[in-house]
């Protein structure tokens, strides 16, 4: 299949979605439940790895910075702005298209595959507005939440690697992070989690929607979902920043 | 009524079913059987419209299904219930919750009326104590009575079954053919049952056909079937040998020329117990 093909299953896969649920309150707990799912089941390995990132942006950060001129406390500023910039949306969105990603190809793929799909459609359901939307709008709820603990956690693990690896004291930190900040930039943050969220759900849900076949489909169905989601995630990435730093 | 006319789908070059017309009965059980891969489940998910066939009408009251605008078939899809080969039960929710999923979405009745009809639908087929029970923790059989239960938990006028004792021992095969019966019977609905089982033929086949090819290759009823003339269907039958000897044999007991002697276990049981 050509990639316009699949660009135009994947928008009709996205109008489907939009029609009046059968039932309001189903579809509400549908979308509660997933946003658990999605918030709660990755919230651990977002606080471990923001952490870890920004302590390891303040060493890396230090290694680099051998001029006596420059104040100790740019380290905070940088290490505060490649978090909010990047690595707090794009980094732990690649993470989440691995973890939510095969999560919802590899669920979707499950139903299509043992025919609970059909079944659903049987019963009078739209399945591409009860399966497919809830877990796209709850992306867009909880993911950039993530993004912002995850900022925040980055910034905070950098904190604590500068005092005990005794390269810059908390306080002197702290001033740092006071330093040149510009609102705008988590403004920008924001639009790239909004837009990676809407790729990291709908990519995945649209490959698991439309598997053909038995298992070894659904892995390779998951698998294909992260990749492109990842790819997606870079690409726009790029075109965001033409687009929104100039 | 379900009324089918000229029925054609293809997959590619592979032409899966080539023209297919028919009536099903109201009020009864019809059965479509044939070798696997001849199409059978091509041509109930035409039926119930998970397929888009390339030509032909599929009729529910004289209403065709095939140009009906979502909203109709989702009207029409009310009063469909379907157990799905391999169940399709969601494995995520118990069983009480997969019988009560199409009450939550479609009915307005509170908990307690919607938990009841739940217990109705459970009793009906037969199973008790398993409202807690996850998919995983069923057996085959079990699982496609859980999957009849979920399909008339909404009292639907038309039932299908695609191959409902597929991986079942001949037992519970049969335990599920009677359970489709009698619900036909019992609420007069419109039974469409997919299968390759002779046993299930005899058993409770009110109408059959014969698909072969892609062709409605004959039709009939259980009562004929076995007395057919066709050489493609008794090919398919009497598949096995003990089922032709079965087959001369009732045709030299019809003839009078042997007793018929099949019920002589029954006769000797009940003699030893008048005897006690
Ligand atoms: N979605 C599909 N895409 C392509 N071919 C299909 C599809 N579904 C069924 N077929 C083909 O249709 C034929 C009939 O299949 P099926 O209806 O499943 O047979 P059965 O009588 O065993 O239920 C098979 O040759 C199968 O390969
Ligand atoms: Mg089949």
């Amino acid at each position: 299949m050509n990639f316009f093909t699949e660009l135009g299953r994947f928008l009709l896969l996205l109008k489907g979605m939009f029609s009046r649920p059968e039932n309001g309150r189903v579809y509400w707990k549908e979308l509660m439940h997933q946003c658990s799912e999605i918030g709660i089941g990755s919230l651990g390995i977002v606080v471990v790895i923001s952490f870890f990132m920004g302590a390891v942006s303040t060493l890396q950060t230090a290694y680099q910075l051998v001029s006596p001129v420059i104040p100790k406390s740019t380290i905070a500023q940088i290490v505060r702005d490649t978090m909010i910039l990047e690595f707090a949306p794009t980094l732990i969105c690649v993470v989440l298209a691995g973890v939510v990603g095969s999560k919802i190809a590899s669920e979707l793929g499950n139903m299509r595959v043992s025919e609970q799909i059909d079944a659903l459609e049987i019963m009078g359901v739209n399945t591409k507005a009860y399966l497919v939307a809830p877990k796209i709008l709850a992306a867009m709820i909880v993911i950039p939440l993530l993004v912002v603990i995850s900022a925040a956690l980055g910034i905070y693990g950098g904190r604590v690697a500068g005092s005990a690896s005794g390269i810059l004291a908390a306080n002197v930190y702290d001033k740092g992070l006071h330093e040149n900040f510009v609102p705008y930039n988590v403004f920008f943050a924001l639009t790239k989690a909004y837009t990676f969220a809407f790729l990291i759900s709908s990519i995945p849900a649209y490959y698991g929607y439309h598997v053909q076949g038995g298992a070894l489909e659904i892995g390779r169905a998951s698998t294909k979902a992260v990749v492109v989601s990842c790819v997606a995630i870079l690409f726009a990435d790029y075109i965001l920043a033409a687009l929104l730093l100039q | 009524m379900i009324e089918v006319r000229n029925l054609k789908k293809s997959f590619g070059a592979n032409t899966v079913l080539n023209d297919v017309s028919v009536q099903m009965q109201p009020g009864k059980c019809n059965l479509i059987i044939g070798a696997s891969g001849s199409g059978k489940t091509v041509f109930m998910k035409c039926l119930v419209g998970l397929l888009q066939p390339d030509s032909g009408e599929i009729l529910y009251q004289g209403q065709d299904l095939t140009t009906m605008t979502t909203a109709e078939k989702k009207e029409i899809r009310k009063q469909i219930g379907m157990l799905f080969q391999g169940s399709a039960l969601f494995d995520s929710q118990t069983v009480e919750k997969n019988i009560m999923f199409p009450l939550n979405m479609f009915s307005r009745d509170s908990y307690a009326v919607k938990l009841k009809r739940v217990n109705e639908a459970l009793e009906r087929v037969n199973l008790k104590d398993v409202n807690k029970k996850f998919p995983a923790e069923l057996s085959g059989g079990m699982k496609k009575r859980v999957g009849i239960a979920r399909a008339i938990v909404l009292n639907p006028q038309y039932l299908f079954c695609d191959e409902p004792n597929s991986g079942l021992d001949p037992m519970t095969s049969m335990v599920i053919d009677k359970l489709i019966m009698e619900i036909t019977k019992e609420y007069n609905i419109t039974t469409i049952v997919n299968t390759h089982d002779m046993n299930s033929v005899m058993e409770i086949g009110d109408h059959i056909l014969y698909m072969h090819k892609g062709l409605k290759e004959w039709e009939g009823t259980n009562k004929e079937i076995i007395f057919s003339k066709n050489e493609l269907l008794n090919e398919f039958i009497f598949a096995s040998e003990f089922l032709k000897d079965a087959k001369d044999m009732r045709m030299l007991e019809l003839s009078g020329k042997i007793a018929n002697q099949r019920n002589m276990d029954d006769l000797m049981n009940n003699e030893g117990s008048t005897r006690q």
